[in-house]
């Protein structure tokens, strides 16, 4: 056997320590980034979940004015617990859109209704096409999408208070 | 009181470890007094480590909530075989465990090890409290498990409840034991490079260690799989998380290790290899605990998180490891290879198995730490997940299956005689069975159809080796050996099945509605509440019917309140030709269950398969042992009487 050969393993075993111990010391960051932020939006054109209010283009992201879109559902309970911060947020002037995932129109209505609306326009997604165009795994999911029409930030699941600061700040960075 | 007396002990074993490695290595005494005295104080070590864990014991046990470890791992109300198997469900018992095994097991070296010289046990017995030195340190300067606390709360946290299952109670002791067993071989390495005696006899005492190691390790890990599937309620039993790659490299190792060390006992070949294969096992162990511990890699199941207690560990790894290679790498030089051998040979056979088993764990080693330096590269932050790990590992494995189909048949050294009848039943039936596959199964993956062929052409050939021989005189290592092989086969049998025949479904229903899945009718009847000693749950009640006869299955989703936490109990119905399972999940808002059902067709040969390859390594432990005891007596009796 090579002479330096038989110290490979050696050297396997200092680099990985190496590795080991920058991990240690710098511990992994809790905030995971989507793959898609930084992307623009894909096209897409959305029919009107409910009547009476507009449905969700890819246009319409890209309208000089930053916008949340929301990703939910009905049938998903998480989503109940965050109506009320996405409400509180429109009134914050926050302008937000929706899309309505595997759902029907009058469940749909039946959930606002009950729930509050704080949506300017909802697309219906029936089979979760424009869902996973955009990245997204579940509902609820949350998108920061910028004046240009670039997804800023993707939020997963339900939006808790304490997620707010977060949400505001990316918020801030895409005015 | 207990907890001064159990740190107390672990001081003093501690302080004999340091004895033992000074004594070791030269300092004091006459060559002939002094290991002597090493193996007293090897074996005074071991008894101090075990009153120490013997008092961690009686502290759970008795409920003691003024030591801080009980308070924040147990409660008063918990069954007592939890109470019991709480003292290891958690960091510091388990490090303690870990280290009172570790003490035995050089005891136990101390007090039976006779094929060695003793320049060589000495040197081993050194390496060993070299090892244990420093995991007391971390127990005593980092984790101790005696600490107390004031004031004593009146009640404490009991142990996660994913943890709370006779399976799971005893499924950690059980790896502990493996892992440690492959210290002792690790030892037995460090002293025979350092002696430079490595050779036969060498491999004759290292082997009932790395044996009974890999079957502790085999039936750990099957347990642990059987527990993941019928306790985390996914209907899977592999995951390829990072605390079972932690259990599975071990294994890998270990299993290479045992078919070279047989290799070195038998014809004296393959020394450096073996050296090699001994130093990453017990590797292989430490990184696992490290990986386990240090919480930097996350998983659903580790725990105690904390990265000072992982820089420890890292040191710990760094010292030993760094250590024991940089002397392979200095003295492997001086050591022979033994007996040469052909291409075609049992020697050239085990060769290909070694490098086959060492190719998957390197798999599995990049796969589970290479999401930690792609961030350290890219930033990035990836997962490694079952996609990487079955599509690369699994044909690997299944040529390791091909090649166990070949290689028992081959002989020592080389093989000129007419090998082709030897290999025709078992390749004959894989081929067979591969073609009928196609026309009975059409739209399989390949990897089940190949591992449905492999998988049965493996059991007419795991018979052959007793083929044409009196079975009367076959030895019991060859039995232990046979019954291994078929266990491999019988276990690729269960996960090709599950992977190629398992119907899956997932239901929305309310009472009285029927689901179908696979040949079964499900009906769910009804959910009620019930109630256990530490948990509330809710439970369906589900009725089974295929053809004639109905099986009820009660899945629950179960409530415990110290710590609050959900688990889902899935109900599994085995029958001959597979497995029920039902798992219950939520309710939703207009007032249907969510219900996930599955039909696994020969899911538990996977079981039944880890369970005989343990069988047949316990069968060649004894096999071996025996005949040992003979011959030594045999050897005895002609000197008594010349």
């Amino acid at each position: 056997m090579n002479r330096w050969l038989r110290f490979l393993p050696l050297a396997v075993l200092l680099l990985l320590v190496g590795g080991l111990a920058w991990r240690l010391a710098v511990p992994a960051s809790e905030e995971v980034r989507s793959k898609l932020a930084g992307k623009p939006v894909p096209t897409f054109q959305l029919d009107a979940a409910v009547p009476g209010k507009p449905g969700l283009a890819s246009a319409d992201l890209a309208s000089g004015q930053p916008r949340m879109v929301n990703v939910f559902a009905s049938w998903c309970v998480p989503c109940i617990a965050e109506a009320p911060l996405l409400l509180e947020m429109s009134k914050g002037g926050i302008p937000i859109d929706a899309i309505a995932v595997r759902d029907r129109q009058e469940d749909v209505e039946q959930f606002l209704a009950r729930h509050g609306d704080p949506f300017q326009r909802i697309g219906t997604d029936p089979e979760s096409r424009v869902q996973l165009a955009l990245g997204s795994s579940g509902v609820p999911e949350t998108f920061i999408v910028d004046g240009r029409g670039i997804i800023r930030y993707q939020h997963l699941g339900p939006i808790e208070p304490a997620d707010l600061p977060a949400l505001m700040r990316e918020w801030q960075a895409a005015r | 009181m207990i907890a001064e007396a159990g740190l107390a002990a672990l001081w003093l074993a501690a302080a004999l470890a340091l004895l033992q490695l000074g004594l070791a290595f030269g300092l004091g005494g006459g060559e002939g007094r002094r290991i002597a005295t090493v193996q007293a104080v090897a074996i005074g070590q071991g008894l101090m480590s075990a009153i120490a864990f013997a008092a961690l014991l009686a502290l759970f046990l008795r409920s003691d909530m003024s030591v801080l470890l009980v308070a924040s791992n147990s409660h008063s109300q918990k069954p007592w075989l939890y109470k019991f198997a709480g003292a290891w469900g958690n960091h510091e018992g388990s490090m303690l465990l870990w280290v009172t095994v570790l003490a035995l097991a050089g005891a136990a070296v101390a007090l039976f090890e006779r094929r060695l010289d003793e320049r060589t046990l000495g040197a081993t017995l050194g390496a060993q409290a070299a090892l244990a030195l420093g995991f007391f340190a971390f127990l005593l300067f980092a984790s101790n498990p005696f600490e107390r606390l004031n004031p004593a709360p009146l009640e404490g946290r009991g142990l996660n409840p994913l943890l709370q299952d006779p399976g799971l109670a005893f499924h950690p002791p059980t790896l502990y034991l493996g892992y440690v067993g492959l210290s002792v071989a690790f030892s037995l390495a460090v002293g025979a490079l350092i002696t430079r005696d490595v050779g036969p006899a060498l491999a004759r005492a290292m082997r009932p260690w790395v044996l009974a190691a890999w079957i502790l390790l085999t039936l750990g890990i099957t347990a642990g799989s059987y527990w993941a599937y019928y306790e985390l309620g996914w209907g899977g039993w592999w995951f390829w998380d990072p605390v079972e790659n932690a259990s599975l490299m071990p294994w890998l190792a270990a299993t290479a290790l045992l078919h070279s060390v047989n290799v070195l006992a038998a014809r004296g070949g393959l020394r450096a290899w073996t050296m090699m294969l001994a130093l990453i096992a017990f590797s292989m162990s430490m990184v696992g605990t490290f990986l386990v511990r240090s919480g930097i890699l996350t998983s659903v199941h580790s725990f105690a998180v904390d990265p000072a207690r992982g820089s420890f560990i890292l040191a710990l790894l760094t010292i030993y490891i760094g250590g024991a290679l940089f002397l392979f790498a200095l003295r492997i030089g001086d050591v022979k290879e033994g007996a040469p051998f052909e291409v075609v040979s049992r020697e050239g056979g085990l060769v290909a198995n070694n490098l086959l088993l060492s190719v998957i764990l390197g798999i599995v080693f990049v796969g589970t730490l290479y999401p930690l330096f792609a961030e350290a590269m890219t930033g990035e932050k990836l997962s490694v997940g079952p996609p990487y790990f079955d599509s690369v590992a699994s044909p690997l494995a299944l040529a390791l299956a091909a090649m166990m189909i070949i290689a028992p048949q081959l002989r020592w050294r080389r093989d000129s005689a007419p090998i082709l009848p030897r290999l025709l039943p078992g390749v004959f039936v894989a081929l067979a069975i591969l073609g009928l596959t196609f026309w009975a199964a059409p739209t399989i993956g390949w990897l089940p159809r190949l591992g449905l062929a492999i998988g049965l052409g493996l059991v007419p050939a795991s018979f052959q080796p007793l083929f044409g021989r009196s079975l009367r005189r076959t030895p019991l290592a060859t039995y232990g050996m046979v019954i291994a092989h078929l266990g491999v086969a019988v276990a690729i049998l269960g996960a090709a099945s599950d992977s190629a025949f398992t119907k899956e479904k997932l239901a929305s229903v309310r009472s009285g509605q029927t689901v179908d899945v696979g040949p079964w009718l499900v009906n769910f009847r009804s959910v009620m509440p019930v109630a256990g000693q530490n948990w509330t749950a809710l439970e369906a009640e589900l009725r089974a019917s295929r053809g004639s006869g109905v099986n009820v299955l009660r899945p629950q989703s179960r409530f415990f309140s110290e710590p609050p936490t959900t688990t889902n109990e899935a109900a599994i119905e085995s029958f001959w030709n597979g497995q029920l399972y039902a798992v219950l999940g939520e309710r939703d808002a207009d007032g249907r269950w969510q219900l996930r059902l599955w039909w696994k067709p020969f899911v538990t040969l996977i079981w039944l398969g880890g369970f005989l390859i343990a069988l047949g390594g316990v069968m060649a432990l004894a096999g071996r042992s025996w005949t040992e005891r003979r011959q030594r007596r045999r050897l005895a009796d002609m000197e008594l009487y010349p």
